[in-house]
């Protein structure tokens, strides 16, 4: 059932891959605003770029949230997979890990690209992409719950963003500290652990959270 | 409501014992009692508030080293400190009412929110009218007035999610979610805030460290805070009021209350 999940909704994206892509070019241009609207110096760039990339990738990842039970949701698909005798608890990790495959994984990989636009030496390009490989899995997670809360509210998207976004600050001060240690020559593990904590953390707790919250909001 | 009758009844035979607290987890029940405590609390507000503030202006020394502007902390203080107990009690509140069904729990909940956000506001314009005379600036990404502002974030993102549920229930519980959420959350947030802080040593500014408080320094601010207590209580009883009139308009007791 976990995999059959996980599966289908990888099928659902790959039949929208628009949407798909809409939010990797979201992540591509906001992070391609910053040179622009704070100029070329090679040094400035390569000291925002951890910030940057983080918080871009924080807004594309909050961009997609909807879609993770949206469009279940509206068909009826969501009530069903809740009746079925499977623990709740498992369909939303399913759920969950799909979401991360599709809508965060590609930023994880187009990162290294955008990290050498703003200079970055290819030891710091590896550390974004192992934060950015622990970090965005925290906030599929943490993101589930504001979405399964908003479920078919009005507003969802804008309301979704005042939810999430503080219970995202851990992560992006986390996987930034681990970026700048890493260009300012420093050992970015003690960063990358406590990430590594936080994914255990969330992926014990939110989808639990988000379980409770899809009770809610279906019922 | 037959429903609301049937509670009621059932309070009213248990109450028979000792004080029945149940019985008062009615809003039926709740919400008279609610009214006569009001001006007690209301009383109580006033004469600490006024003599917190005589204390503090016109007992407690002048700092030596930041002159009369220090006295703003008599509120600062209390207002920051009201603004992180009270996102406790309303995540205690909303889990009360979302594990035991417990609607006036709930309406607490909603009631405490808007005076903790208030409270949350409070602190941050008074810490930043004093930041400017003692620091010089109006605002520092202190860990302490970040993790102040991030509480904001948080009481704004529970306020909002329930305005935006047009079903009582529903917004109650979802609600009660996010609050335990974000509780949870809090000290993460807090430490990484913090950590965050030490990282970057830009700000060379500290909060100053008061380790020799003058006693009626110490004195003002606990009454204050003490006066805090006092009007949120009022303030929380006189929303959760309303709250219940809103909600159980149709309920028969609520014309005979009001009436």
């Amino acid at each position: 059932m976990f995999g059959w999940l996980v599966w289908r909704d990888l099928i659902l994206a790959w039949r929208r891959r628009a949407d798909v892509l809409a939010t990797l070019f979201f992540f591509v241009i906001v992070v391609s605003l910053f040179p622009l609207g704070i100029g070329p110096e090679r040094e400035t760039l390569r000291t925002i770029a951890p910030g940057v990339v983080w918080v871009a990738a924080l807004l594309a990842s909050m961009l997609s949230l909807g879609r993770i039970f949206g469009n279940d949701y509206q068909d009826g698909t969501l009530e069903q997979l809740l009746l079925t005798p499977q623990s709740t608890y498992l369909i939303v990790l399913g759920k969950i890990l799909a979401h991360w495959l599709v809508s965060e994984v590609p930023l994880v990989m187009i990162a290294p690209l955008l990290g050498l636009q703003f200079g970055l030496s290819e030891n710091s390009l590896a550390t974004v992409v192992v934060s950015l490989l622990l970090g965005t899995p925290v906030l599929s997670l943490i993101g589930s719950i504001g979405a399964a809360l908003t479920l078919g509210l009005r507003a969802a998207n804008v309301l979704v963003a005042l939810l999430v976004l503080p219970l995202y600050i851990p992560v992006l001060i986390f996987g930034t500290g681990a970026v700048q240690a890493s260009v300012g020559g420093t050992s970015p593990q003690p960063y990358l652990l406590l990430l590594g904590a936080t994914l255990v953390l969330s992926l014990v707790f939110a989808p639990w959270a988000t379980s409770a919250a899809l009770k809610i909001s279906v019922e | 409501m037959g429903n609301q009758r049937g509670i009621k009844d059932i309070c009213g035979m248990m109450s028979n014992r000792k004080i029945n607290w149940y019985k008062y987890a009615a809003p039926a029940n709740f919400y008279p009692i609610a009214g006569k405590m009001i001006p007690w609390f209301a009383v109580l507000t006033a004469l600490l508030f006024i003599a917190g503030l005589y204390v503090g202006f016109f007992v407690a020394p002048t700092d030596f080293q930041q002159g009369e502007a220090y006295r703003i902390i008599f509120i600062h203080v209390p207002a920051a400190w009201m603004g992180m107990f009270l996102y406790v009690l309303m995540a205690v509140y909303a889990g009360i009412g979302w594990a035991f069904n417990a609607r006036l729990a709930s309406m607490m909940a909603t009631a405490i929110s808007t005076t903790g956000a208030i409270f949350t506001f409070i602190s941050l314009v008074t810490g930043s009218l004093w930041g400017r005379p003692a620091w010089g600036v109006w605002w520092v990404w202190d860990a302490r007035l970040t993790s102040t502002l991030i509480l904001m974030f948080l009481y704004i993102g529970f306020i909002s999610l329930q305005s935006s549920i047009d079903d009582p229930r529903r917004a109650d519980r979802a609600g009660a979610v996010l609050a335990l959420v974000g509780v949870i959350n809090v000290p993460i947030i807090y430490f990484s805030v913090q950590w965050w802080n030490s990282l970057h040593q830009g700000a060379t500014i500290r909060i100053a460290n008061k380790p020799t408080m003058a006693p009626s320094m110490l004195a003002a601010m606990l009454i204050l805070l003490a006066a805090c207590w006092m009007y949120s209580i009022a303030v929380v009883l006189v929303r959760v009021r309303y709250i219940i009139r809103e909600r159980e308009r149709e309920a028969p007791w609520l014309a005979e209350a009001v009436a």
